[in-house]
């Protein structure tokens, strides 16, 4: 289709990061109280290492935690108290992260039960150039496969590429592209999307009206998620374009090549995250010692840390950094989402280096948040959205996926709590709802039509 | 047929469901999270591990029934409906039995939170958990049931025109509530029972089930099915009730 190929580019970028998930915890910052400072230099490191879902606030929110739980005291305690604290947000964690994740796969699933347009087979992208519609189930398969490789191809090429920029500081690069891909997504795809629904319930709209309505929603999400905005309307927004995001890949991606790519794109997550010289890896570990925030357009972050009654001034200036930073830093992944980031990270880092980390007592209270890449949205949402679409009309499978995916995520976010790194959160996730679909889909459901015909129940 | 319907049913079917779980599962994460500090899991992670559990069983169940159905002779509309009996027998030993599986693992993970809590106890109390692993089964259960029917339900159609009972929908709404009730009741006597290793109650939980299920068979005479189901579920209810430590 020759709108996509000329628009994939920028689609395609989010695809190259994965989402990980980061831990919230921020790394140490050397600076104020020795004592928990070397008990937590460790952890710290090794969190703002990790990219993964947690949101990871920058040095100065460690800080502050330290300085909250840790001022009286003791070194003796710190850990214990560093262990509490990470127990008692991490439930707290996986409802943040449960309540996102969930909307976005209603939405995605909501859509694909009542629009039609996302379920009839309308050509496919150039990513995936090899039909499916061939007279044997061996050259399905093959196809199906190569589509996968090819696809994996462009995302670790783009991710890669990606990384250098990062590395080597094109930070106008990142930012004009990422902004590329969010325009698209906020526009284009809302237009296509919203004429669909439209035409599914017969509602006439004007243009005129479709103008106004299109270019608020869009310059309204253009500046939540790449300046400034209220933290609910930003995540509302990113949920949206992940939405959209996994609405287009249900859509164009051909039936066995889809669940064949979901497997690829796990064990491809895995390696990059976990992996030493993974690009993934690398980027979160660039963005830590620079320590900077990583893209906010890519990553969606629960919480952020708000200063309140800061004794300095430039502490207040800080503020409103670390929610940059946060963001930025919950895109992590995801770079499905091809937003940009970066040029936050860039604008925040200058007023970065300059703030003083004293100060914190003053902090009253601190969310740490977690992070999660959009790209672990739209692979999730991609995932039971495609069971809502295929499995027979059968709602026991969309709920056994949806229940799969949250069992994994509550798993990651355990390991997250425990080994307090950037984690993959895609595999764990991926893997259970892939057993769950074909399970579900050819054992459980017969069993349970058949039961539910003699009108049975077990 | 419609919306009426559907709305009445999902009613029928879930409103004490969910008036449980809005003024009880739901308000406890943060209670839970506000008095104790070292928790690894809140009410609501608790109920998705559950019905995942029971996903799990409902899985094997469904394997041992279709390797079976694959095995036999399809034509064979007797055996066929004795293969389905034998597969919800298995369902619900599968089902009790993952019940028991998660009782052990919750065992475990309370010792271990209890072990480093300050003063030693844990942090939610027994009769809480299976309260909740109950509830949890029995929605999970519910909607497995009948969400399909619910779908069904808005479309356009008429109930029982090839000679089936006209009132499908709303027996098997009732139906469904009883159940819901049931797998809570059943959750708070068997981790009772567990717990204080009375090994009578639990073989009388798992026969009720086991009575529950085939009582359905019985369908669509429903004079039959319906109304022992509900003095079960009364004398189940009354039984957790004294379990739970109630008194009149």
């Amino acid at each position: 289709m020759i709108t996509f190929m000329n628009n994939s580019d920028s689609e395609e970028e989010p695809c190259n990061e994965r989402t990980s998930l980061m831990s919230a915890e921020s790394p140490p910052v050397p600076s104020y109280q020795d004592g928990l400072q070397a008990s937590e230099a460790g952890g710290a490191q090794a969190h703002r290492k990790r990219r993964t879902g947690g949101s990871r606030s920058p040095n100065n929110i460690a800080d502050g935690d330290m300085s909250n739980s840790g001022v009286p005291v003791r070194e003796t305690t710190s850990e214990n108290e560093e262990e509490e604290l990470t127990l008692k947000y991490g439930a707290k964690h996986v409802i943040m992260l449960f309540v996102p994740v969930t909307l976005c796969m209603i939405v995605v699933v909501a859509t694909i039960k009542s629009v039609r347009f996302y379920t009839e087979k309308n050509g496919q992208l150039i990513y995936t150039p090899f039909s499916e519609d061939t007279p044997s189930v061996g050259q399905r398969l093959l196809n199906s496969v190569l589509n996968t490789i090819i696809m994996i191809s462009v995302i670790v090429v783009m991710t890669v590429f990606l990384v250098l920029l990062y590395k080597y500081r094109c930070y106008k690069f990142i930012h004009g592209w990422l902004i590329l891909s969010s325009l698209m997504l906020l526009f284009l795809f809302t237009y296509i999307y919203l004429g669909e629904v439209l035409k599914t319930y017969n509602v006439a709209m004007d243009y005129p009206t479709l103008f106004l309505v299109i270019w608020n929603f869009g310059a309204v999400g253009m500046i939540c998620i790449h300046w400034k905005g209220p933290l609910q309307l930003q995540q509302a927004y990113l949920i949206m374009i992940s939405a959209l995001m996994a609405l287009v890949f249900i859509k164009y991606l051909p039936e066995w090549s889809a669940w064949v790519i979901l497997g690829a794109i796990s064990i491809y997550d895995l390696m990059a995250v976990l992996c030493p010289k993974g690009p993934l890896r690398m980027l979160v570990e660039t963005a830590q010692e620079r320590n900077e925030p990583i893209f906010p357009a890519l990553i969606y972050s629960s919480a952020m840390m708000w200063t309140v009654g800061m004794a300095k001034p430039d502490t207040a200036a800080r503020g409103p950094t670390q929610q940059m930073q946060d963001a930025a830093e919950d895109g992590r992944d995801n770079h499905r989402s091809p937003l940009c980031t970066d040029s936050q990270r860039s604008e925040m880092r200058n007023p970065g280096p300059t703030r003083p980390i004293t100060s914190f007592e003053e902090v009253e209270e601190e969310e740490r948040g977690v992070k999660l890449g959009l790209g672990d949205f739209i692979f999730y949402s991609v995932l039971v959205g495609k069971a809502a679409a295929t499995a027979s009309g059968d709602w026991n499978t969309t709920l056994a996926c949806f229940v799969a995916i949250l069992i994994g995520l509550c798993l990651t976010l355990l390991l997250l709590a425990v080994f307090k790194k950037a984690l993959p959160a895609l595999p764990i996730s991926i893997t259970f709802g892939l057993v769950f679909y074909f399970s579900t889909d050819n054992l459980v459901r017969p069993f349970m039509d058949t039961l539910a015909s003699h009108q049975l129940y077990i | 047929m419609g919306a009426a319907v559907f709305f009445g049913l999902a009613g029928i079917a879930f409103g004490p469901a969910l008036a449980l779980v809005l003024f009880t599962v739901a308000a406890e994460p943060l209670r839970v999270i506000v008095l104790v500090l070292h928790r690894g899991l809140g009410g609501v992670h608790r109920g998705l591990g559950v019905a995942f559990f029971w996903l799990v069983s409902l899985l094997l169940a469904s394997l041992v029934w279709f390797v079976s159905v694959q095995l036999s002779d399809r034509e064979d509309a007797r055996l066929q409906h004795g293969l389905l009996l034998f597969g919800a027998a298995v369902s619900v030993l599968l089902q009790e039995a993952f019940r028991f599986a998660y009782f052990k693992l919750l065992k475990k993970a309370d010792e271990g939170l209890a072990t480093i809590s300050e003063d030693g106890r844990s942090p939610i109390s027994l009769q809480q958990m299976a309260y909740v692993s109950g509830l949890s089964f029995g929605i999970i259960s519910g909607v497995f049931s009948v969400i399909n029917i619910l779908a069904d339900s808005i479309g356009p159609g008429i109930v029982g025109i090839h000679g089936d009972s006209p009132y499908y929908f709303i027996t098997s709404a009732f139906l469904t509530m009883a159940l819901v009730l049931l797998h809570t009741f059943w959750g708070v006597i068997f981790f009772d029972a567990c717990q204080n290793r009375r090994y009578w109650c639990l073989g009388l939980v798992v026969a009720s089930h086991l009575l529950t299920s085939g009582l359905t068979f019985l369908n669509p005479w429903y004079e039959a099915s319906l109304v022992p189901i509900f003095i079960i579920t009364l004398c189940t209810g009354l039984w957790a009730f004294i379990t739970a430590g109630g008194s009149f």
